[in-house]
């Protein structure tokens, strides 16, 4: 126990931290990406590449971090939702791959072909990780069929409903949102201009696609809004999201993009806070059978691992913190394109 | 064929090719320090063009290195889910443990590296060259510390029975200090040392071979000459202990390393050999009573044989296990006398006079690549049957919900994906190593002469 919370749920405050983390700071590179085909011409791509270039790889690191948070913290949970989500990881990963081969070829030759074949694997590999990503997130929220040993029971087809799709294209909508503010905070001049409408027309593609989400979600699916419906003090959680969803159109008005970035940033976090207040104390909701769902405490490791995993965070976070800011801080301002650029 | 042998495949396949990246990123990670901190200590241009030209090629590798690794900590879980569950609790701390201090270090510093050239001041562009170098040094000690765990169990005690066995943590640092990890761990660090010189040593051998960027191909040479000798020698020490920590730890694996059966008799050390595993024979050229002797300091003294094993006890596939291990020594020891022969010859004062030599040190890049793959060969097979050392077998291992199909697809997406990468790779490698270092130096007049246009060997 520490101020109150057990070791368990502080661990699982820390996995939803570097979750949302990630889904904030990959959020804007693969936004970015998906976004990449939009921009025609060459400087304009080259740009948009090295706004997130000296960044991207950094923010893929709360990924790995996030793997490993889960891995350690909850093995049982890692085991269960990687194997059941097999083919979809995959595909996931190997999106992961020609993201980043794309963005380390493509300035390698000056040929159009080339740079044209690597914008596109670019930005269809990021809009595949993307999508994936928001259907695991669907699935996970909507429960999985699992057996008494916590192994899924389910086929691939299952994957594949209305809801886990809606959640995909809410993610794509974000992310794309989200990187157009982050790319407009970065330019200026007509590249400016452009994405400044193309963060407006994203906006309302994710307030099209939030809403037919949240609607299907409050008509269909009980057991992800029960928490809230039935704990008054829980409003607050939905309250945050919408004030910061209805600040961004309202700060993208103002030409305020550097507020906007932080607004859609709340979102993104308050969006996965959302879905852990209904899930907690779940992990992986069985769908079958709610006995055997995975809770934190049925997947946790043993107290002495959390003890050293809470440790290893504490002096870790401040030094990642750290350099995080200092990287951020030595790229800050418009690109500049220099001889060292993509 | 089944999961087991599929999923055995595809760790094996994706493991490998990653691991051709991050030794040669801690590799050229050291020599870059070294490059950066001549050019502060001394100003020279020279210095600066080398480290610049090897920042290039250190952003692709790094790149790949990423882009494949990220792979292999979902892998545990999607294929392996009743290991991960097995281990998660002691594996666990050790991978978020590298996440944390070692990939958050060196990615964040990374950016700089690579972009922060006219952004930083010269000193903080350092700072960050050595801590991207000491981000991948720290990434192999945590990943280490979890392979060596498998091999040598320790600071654990086990949980639950049949398939809810697990293991969990009673001691971290009985666990990251297991009796393997140390010598195990400064093995791999020397191997990275290696393939990063070698790497360095065939382009600058090339360039000097072609009479081509001399300023500083012959400079940058003697660099990665000094590293490459000091650690070739250094590994003969790391691997002996290695084999010492192998023969009390794990004495089946050194068994088949040797290809030693006889339960209690003296063995033989193989300079090569073959291992037949049916009839139990095992030939090839060998000194009498050697292995005894590397082991105890006496010709005679018996050694555990793997007939002391129960055959489900003990590796199956022990001809690989001995030509993995034999390729890697072999190896090591070409190394040893290759720069050692080579510093002598920089004593000398004549070692740019031999064409021939720098000729073998274009192809030598692909030796300590070979050693680094064979030797991982050796361990990982060698533990088997088992995943945990005596713990947990690799059959019982698998995630049960995942089926043959599926592995098999996924098995023909990453052989496709790597293939693509490996020739993108090597196509972009070549081309950089073409292009040469941004020449800002005073050309040497005979670079000026000698245009080549003959391919680089190591490429076709």
């Amino acid at each position: 126990m520490f101020l109150g919370i057990d070791y368990t749920t502080w661990w699982f405050l820390v996995f939803g931290g570097v979750i949302s983390g990630y889904a904030i700071l990959d959020g804007f590179d693969l936004g970015a990406g998906a976004l990449h085909l939009f921009l025609k011409k060459e400087e304009s791509r080259r740009i948009a590449l090295n706004a997130i270039g000296p960044v991207w790889d950094g923010n893929e690191v709360w990924l790995v971090i996030a793997g490993g948070a889960l891995f350690a913290g909850f093995p049982i949970a890692y085991a269960a939702v990687f194997s059941a989500f097999y083919l979809p990881v995959m595909i996931f990963l190997i999106g992961l791959i020609w993201r980043a081969v794309a963005i380390e070829f493509r300035s390698k030759e000056p040929g159009k072909i080339w740079r044209l074949t690597w914008d596109i694997v670019y930005t269809f590999a990021c809009v595949v990780v993307t999508l994936s990503l928001g259907l695991m997130l669907g699935n996970i929220a909507l429960g999985l069929p699992l057996n008494e040993e916590k192994e899924f029971t389910g086929t691939m087809l299952s994957f594949f409903n209305l809801f886990s799709f809606l959640v995909a294209m809410t993610t794509l909508a974000l992310f794309m949102m989200h990187g157009a503010i982050y790319l407009a905070m970065k330019t200026e001049n007509r590249l400016y201009v452009k994405l400044t409408v193309l963060a407006k027309n994203f906006t309302i593609f994710f307030l099209v696609a939030f809403s037919l989400t949240t609607l299907y979600t409050l008509l269909y699916i009980p057991h992800l809004s029960d928490k809230i419906r039935s704990n008054p003090q829980y409003f607050i959680f939905p309250v945050i999201m919408i004030l910061a969803i209805a600040s961004i159109p309202r700060q993208l008005k103002r030409g305020n993009y550097r507020l906007a970035f932080v607004f859609s940033s709340i979102t993104i976090a308050s969006l996965l806070v959302a879905v852990a207040v209904e899930v907690f104390p779940n992990l992986l909701y069985a769908s079958n059978n709610p006995a055997n769902s995975i809770t934190i405490q049925n997947a946790a490791s043993s107290r002495q691992t959390m003890k050293t995993l809470l440790i290893i965070a504490l002096i870790g976070t401040p030094l990642v913190a750290t350099y995080t800011a200092f990287v951020f801080w030595t790229f800050k301002g418009k690109v500049k394109l220099d001889e060292m650029s993509y | 064929m089944d999961v087991e042998i599929l999923s055995r495949i595809q760790f094996a396949f994706t493991i490998a090719f990653h691991y051709i990246y991050p030794p040669l990123s801690i590799g050229l990670g050291l020599i870059l320090v070294i490059m950066e901190g001549l050019y502060l200590k001394t100003g020279q241009k020279i210095y600066e063009d080398m480290t610049r030209f090897w920042i290039r090629i250190f952003a692709l590798i790094f790149g790949l290195g990423v882009a494949t690794g990220i792979i292999m900590e979902f892998e545990f879980g999607t294929n392996w889910a009743t290991y991960s569950k097995y281990v998660g609790d002691i594996f666990g701390s050790a991978l978020a443990a590298e996440g944390i201090f070692a990939f958050a270090l060196e990615s964040g510093f990374l950016g700089i590296l690579l972009f922060g050239w006219n952004r930083v001041s010269s000193k903080v562009h350092f700072f960050s060259t050595i801590m991207v170098f000491l981000g991948s040094m720290f990434s192999a000690v945590w990943i280490v510390v979890a392979n060596s765990w498998q091999q040598t169990p320790a600071g654990y005690h086990i949980v639950g029975e049949g398939m809810n066995a697990r293991a969990e943590i009673t001691d971290f640092w009985a666990m990251v200090f297991n009796p393997s990890s140390m010598e195990r761990l400064s093995h791999v660090w020397i191997g990275a040392f290696l393939a990063g010189a070698f790497l360095v040593l065939s382009v600058h051998a090339y360039y000097i071979k072609k009479n081509k960027h001399l300023a500083i191909a012959k400079p940058g040479f003697k660099i990665a000459l000094a590293v490459a000798t000091i650690f070739s020698l250094a590994q003969l020490f790391t691997g002996h202990k290695s084999a010492d920590g192998v023969a009390k730890n794990q004495p089946a694996k050194l068994a088949a390393l040797e290809g030693h059966y006889d339960s209690s008799a003296t063995a033989d050390m193989y300079l090569m050999g073959w291992v037949d595993n049916k009839t139990q024979t095992t030939t090839g050229i060998k000194i009498p009573g050697g292995l005894s002797f590397l082991l105890h300091q006496d010709f005679s003294t018996p050694v555990t044989g793997l007939n002391a094993f129960k055959p489900e006890d003990r590796p199956s596939q022990v001809n690989a296990v001995f030509q993995f291990y034999h390729i890697m020594v072999a190896i090591g020891m070409m190394l040893i006398v290759l720069t050692c022969y080579a510093s002598w010859l920089w004593w000398k004062g004549t070692l740019f006079e031999h064409k021939w030599l720098m000729g073998v040190f274009v192809w030598a890049v692909l030796l300590p690549q070979i050693a680094n793959q064979a030797g991982w060969f050796a361990a990982e097979m060698g533990r088997q049957p088992w995943v945990v050392y005596n713990l947990l077998r690799t059959s019982d291992a698998l995630s049960k919900s995942v089926k043959a199909e599926q592995v098999l697809v996924s098995l023909i997406m990453f052989t496709l994906v790597y293939a693509t990468l490996l020739v993108l790779f090597l196509y972009l490698l070549n081309k950089k190593i073409k292009h040469g270092p941004e020449s800002q130096a005073p050309l040497d007049e005979k670079a000026v002469e000698a245009k080549s246009i003959r391919e680089n060997p190591i490429m076709n």
